[in-house]
């Protein structure tokens, strides 16, 4: 049998059966495939394309995914619970997607660029980004808290899709560095992820990229994370037809693969950024995937949605299945386990300690980086707020004292 | 010195651009072999080629969108608006993208991205050609919004809003485009900055602010009154974001009149930013009210009325007798 599922086989959820009907009836032929390696029970399939790709992946490396996705799943709740403490403002969790985001990420290269949504935490464990920075935008202390330049992971977009834009765009700056031959020589090949989510999907903004990625053929590849939810309105709100779908309207490879299998998210991903980086073009990756947990720390998922729904795609978590198959082909052991176990445990005492110690900037830092140059008008308002606030240096001494270190942070 | 059309200085700029600056590159909807609506990128795409000179997909955010990421690659894009009217499709990427960029990276990135927007009225044009949205855009930290009246402007404002870190947006006064001037293309003298506003005529009685399109109607009025013994200050604005308020204080402090001209509706205009900043600086020097003429609350009328609509030498003039009565 061919390892090319409908995901009707594989999702035992109505609303998908009902759409995947729906869909089949608007197109008068089955919808997109989807493309599963690793199934829930952690036995491996062959695949005639992807194959080739899982083949690449050693015994190290899928320990690597293993340990990657239980990190980052001890990450979220780390950080959900400091949430709950008051000590960030908002969390928005990636439980259940972590297939989704390190599979990806990790099929990309360092010359690749990366342009996030908000919850792709995992994508930036992939890039090296420093897991407590990325916790200043939930803290409140900065719109983005490390510097892309560094990681080629960019900021987090909040405004839906407007990455998707900058994405090919970015690719398109890829191509003309490849056309000066200097830079040709010294450089190789790079292509671009736009991560977006199935909700975004409805924005004008990726109709756009996908056209603009077309006509110039740009060296792009939209990462979809269907993860059947936009806060509260499901998928089909969206879309009559599966996501993937959609490239074909666009003339480029869409293709749908099981988010929840990080073997085959990783071989599809490398695939789809070979080609890219070959110049031949975008492709478009759905990965179906559910998010387990809420929206963010400020939703309420038992307004809008059954338990069994998420007890379902519970039942096909990414970690346990890897964690079958790493058992019983003998690639990991329990002494393995329990260090990613403890290691996990480090990484979130790690971030509950430097999430304390994260700087309030000082407003003036605001003042600085409005523009990069010179601008009379910031200059005179940071005038007039240096002399407002000196009036107050006295008492603010004094608060300091009454209060301890805590309360000079802000004016 | 050489005559050219402000059309024509503004090829001659752009062309100065990319010659000289192997990172900028075009990009908007016909700007190719049309050379765009108004002819303003003619011959670029035969001398640069298609990778320097981009005929977009027609989609107004996909323009800055691109344009944004072309830059965070180390590009500097310059993004021609088809026509004012024209710009809401891409006003999400200026104002929640573009403008907000460098902040929130904590000033370690930069959008370098320019965008040309023709605008203004007086050109007996269908809807949607003939606004004045620019304090839309001013009202938005993050972004620069200059605008040339001239042709030696013209030819070197846009190749310092290209050199400039910043994003800047240049609303280019279309029924100016065939205006002519003697550009300097050796230097820009008096105008090396960009955010800098001209004193075009010296006057003791009262002070015109304009731009754009006004500049030539400011000057023309204040002519007119010369002939009844009136000595009217003209300033051309230049820049609307920064604005130059030293300039500005400086001039009503002589004169102690202001009036202040713009095709765009005087409601939350830049007339009324420029009255309340002069209010609170020169508040003594005024001998009577701020006085603005600009366009009426109402969406642009049909092109058979813009003669009603826009301020014109007789709108200011009034606005001048009223000014002096106090
Ligand atoms: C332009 C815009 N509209 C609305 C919102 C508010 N909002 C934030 S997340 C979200 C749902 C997005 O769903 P999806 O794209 O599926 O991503 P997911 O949250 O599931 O990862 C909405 C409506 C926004 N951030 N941006
Ligand atoms: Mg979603």
């Amino acid at each position: 049998m061919g390892t090319h599922l409908p995901s009707t086989e594989f999702d035992g959820t109505a609303v998908d059966d009902q759409r995947e009907a729906d869909a089949e009836a608007v197109m008068g032929e089955p919808p997109a495939q989807m493309v599963q390696l690793l199934g829930p029970d952690g036995t491996l399939a062959a695949d005639p394309v992807y194959s080739e790709y899982a083949n690449r992946l050693t015994p190290e490396d899928l320990r690597g995914l293993y340990a990657d996705m239980a990190s980052i799943r001890r990450f979220d709740i780390e950080a959900t619970a400091l949430q709950r403490q008051g000590q960030l403002a908002l969390w928005v969790p990636l439980t259940g997607q972590e297939a989704a985001q390190i599979g990806s990420g990790r099929a990309s290269q360092p010359q690749d660029y990366i342009f996030p949504t908000y919850r792709e935490h995992g994508v930036a464990l992939t890039r090296n980004v420093d897991l407590a920075e990325l916790l200043r935008q939930f803290r409140g202390v900065s719109n983005g808290g490390w510097n892309p330049k560094d990681t080629n992971f960019h900021l987090y977009t909040l405004v839906l899709a407007a990455q998707t834009l900058h994405a090919v765009g970015y690719a398109m700056g890829i191509q003309r560095d490849q056309k000066s031959a200097a830079q040709a020589a010294k450089e190789p090949d790079a292509a671009v992820i736009a991560y977006f989510g199935d909700g975004a999907s409805s924005e004008g903004d990726v109709h756009e990229s996908m056209v603009f990625a077309s006509s110039y053929n740009a060296p792009v590849v939209f990462f979809c994370q269907n993860n059947h939810w936009a806060i509260s309105v499901p998928t089909n709100v969206q879309t009559r037809v599966p996501l993937s779908n959609r490239a074909k309207g666009y003339g480029f490879p869409g293709i749908r693969v099981d988010g929840n299998d990080v073997i085959a998210v990783h071989a599809v991903t490398e695939w789809a950024l070979e080609h890219a980086r070959q110049g031949k073009g975008p492709v478009l990756i759905e990965a179906f995937t559910y998010r387990v947990g809420a929206h963010t720390t400020a939703d309420d998922p038992t307004k809008y949605r059954h338990s069994a729904e998420e007890d379902a795609w519970r039942a096909k978590d990414p970690l346990l299945r890897l964690e079958k198959y790493l058992r019983a082909e003998d690639l990991a052991d329990d002494a393995f386990f329990a260090k990613v176990k403890a290691d996990g445990d480090d990484l979130a005492a790690y971030v509950r300690r430097t999430t304390h110690d994260l700087e309030t900037p000082d407003i003036r830092s605001a003042f600085a980086n409005t523009y990069a140059e010179a601008h009379p008008l910031v200059a005179e308002e940071l005038a007039w707020f240096e002399e407002y606030s000196s009036g107050f240096a006295g008492e603010e001494e004094l608060d300091a004292e009454n209060a301890g270190p805590a309360a000079k942070a802000g004016h | 010195m050489t005559t050219m059309t402000i059309a024509k200085a503004i090829n001659e700029g752009l062309r100065a651009t990319l010659a000289g600056n192997p990172k900028s590159l075009l990009m908007g909807e016909d700007i190719g072999p049309l050379g765009g609506v108004y002819r303003v990128t003619d011959g670029l795409i035969g001398e640069f080629g298609p990778d320097r000179v981009v005929d977009t997909p027609l989609a107004e955010s996909g323009i800055i969108g691109t344009a944004i990421g072309l830059a965070l690659r180390g590009y500097s894009p310059v993004c021609e608006i088809q026509f004012d009217g024209f710009v809401f499709p891409g006003f999400n990427q200026i104002t929640t993208q573009l403008a907000k960029m460098h902040a929130r990276s904590n000033g370690n990135l930069t959008v370098p991205v320019v965008v040309r927007i023709p605008y203004g009225g007086g050109i007996g044009s269908v809807e949607h050609h003939s606004e004045s949205p620019e304090a839309l855009f001013a009202h938005t930290a993050g972004l620069r919004i200059i605008t040339p009246s001239n042709p030696h402007d013209a030819y070197w404002m846009i190749q310092q809003a290209v050199e400039c870190a910043d994003p800047v947006i240049i609303f280019e006064p279309k029924r100016r485009y065939w205006l002519k001037g003697e550009v300097d293309v050796e230097s820009p003298g008096p105008s090396a900055d960009p955010f800098k506003a001209h004193v075009l005529r010296e006057g003791t009685d009262a002070t015109i602010v304009a731009y754009g399109p006004l500049v030539p109607v400011a000057l023309a009025a204040a002519n007119a009154a010369e002939e009844d013994g009136r000595s009217v200050e003209v300033i051309d604005l230049r820049s609307i974001s920064p604005l130059d308020f030293d300039t500005v204080t400086a001039s009503v402090q002589k004169t102690g009149r202001l009036i202040v001209a713009h095709e765009a509706p005087t409601f939350g205009g830049i007339g009324g930013e420029i009255a309340a900043r002069v209010s609170e600086r020169a508040f003594h020097s005024l001998e009577a009210p701020v006085i603005r003429v600009g366009g009426f609350h109402m969406p642009y009328p049909v092109a058979k009325v813009e003669e009603d609509y826009l301020p014109d030498i007789d709108r200011i003039l009034e606005a001048l007798d009223r000014a002096l009565s106090y």
